[in-house]
């Protein structure tokens, strides 16, 4: 079976409207599907990363917003079994230490993206 | 209070920009500004009144829990919560984009317009922010 590599680098696009990610909830649902996926959050979107995110609050009038919640949404896809990888240059180019992420998710150095990608037979930019 | 103009470019479940603009919009309300919001290209999406919420079944929500956000609920929202402030919020849609993309059947309480109608809303304004697209 052919292994895809979603790699994520856009990160909170649509949050608020979606209520996730896009990018993460699509491979999700590859899985679900019964496809062989991984997830590479790079760039800004190594923030989903992060625990404690909380966007509740939100509303328009009286119009509330449930909102998103990347952290549910991220310990969802790792304990389905979705291997998730961040690059750690990227997550300490934004002062976050490794120790604030949430567990499961291996962190790689920018220069093994290129190994992680020899690994896989599909790449999905996101 | 001031008058401020407010133009959107961006469609609908696309971008951060919808949301910062959203939130803008109901602060000036809040705050008893009034407002016009000039939705162009994308943007007249908005208040398209064919959106519907789904269920999820990634997170595995029904309907009811999902409460999925369409903004079109957002822009009427934002018109009761302008009329209960006393404030005037126009909510106007350049009508070719809305063409365009056949998004004609819009929520009550939205208004057709041109780059005219944008310019005089800019000139009868204190302020005048436009978010555009990237």
């Amino acid at each position: 079976m052919p292994r895809y590599l979603s790699i994520i680098d856009s990160a909170y696009r649509a949050t608020i409207e979606e209520q996730d990610d896009t990018a993460v909830w699509f491979t999700h649902a590859m899985k679900n599907g019964g496809a062989d996926v991984s997830i590479l959050l790079r760039g800004d979107a190594v923030s989903y990363a992060l625990m404690n995110q909380d966007a509740k609050g939100l509303r328009f009038g009286s119009r509330a917003v449930i909102g998103p919640d990347m952290v549910r949404d991220l310990k969802a896809v790792v304990e389905r079994k979705i291997p998730v990888y961040l690059v750690a240059d990227d997550l300490a180019e934004r002062g976050i230490s490794a120790s604030q992420t949430i567990p499961g998710i291996e962190h790689i150095a920018r220069d093994g993206i290129a190994r992680l990608i020899e690994g896989h037979d599909r790449i999905l930019s996101w | 209070m001031s008058t401020l103009t407010i133009g959107i470019m961006d469609p609908p479940y696309e971008s951060a920009n919808t949301p910062t603009a959203f939130r803008l919009v109901e602060a000036a309300i809040r705050k008893g500004h009034d407002v016009y919001v000039f939705c162009y290209e994308g943007a007249t999406a908005l208040g398209y009144a064919g959106q519907k919420q789904h269920p999820n079944a990634v997170h595995g929500t029904s309907l009811e829990a999902e409460d999925h956000p369409n903004p079109k609920e957002w822009v009427k929202s934002l018109l009761a919560f302008a009329a209960e402030k006393k404030v005037k919020l126009v909510w106007c849609n350049c009508g070719m984009c809305v063409d365009e993309r056949g998004v004609e059947n819009q929520v009550e309480g939205t208004c057709r317009g041109s780059p005219v109608d944008a310019w005089k809303y800019c000139e009868a304004s204190d302020g005048v922010l436009l978010i555009g697209t990237e």
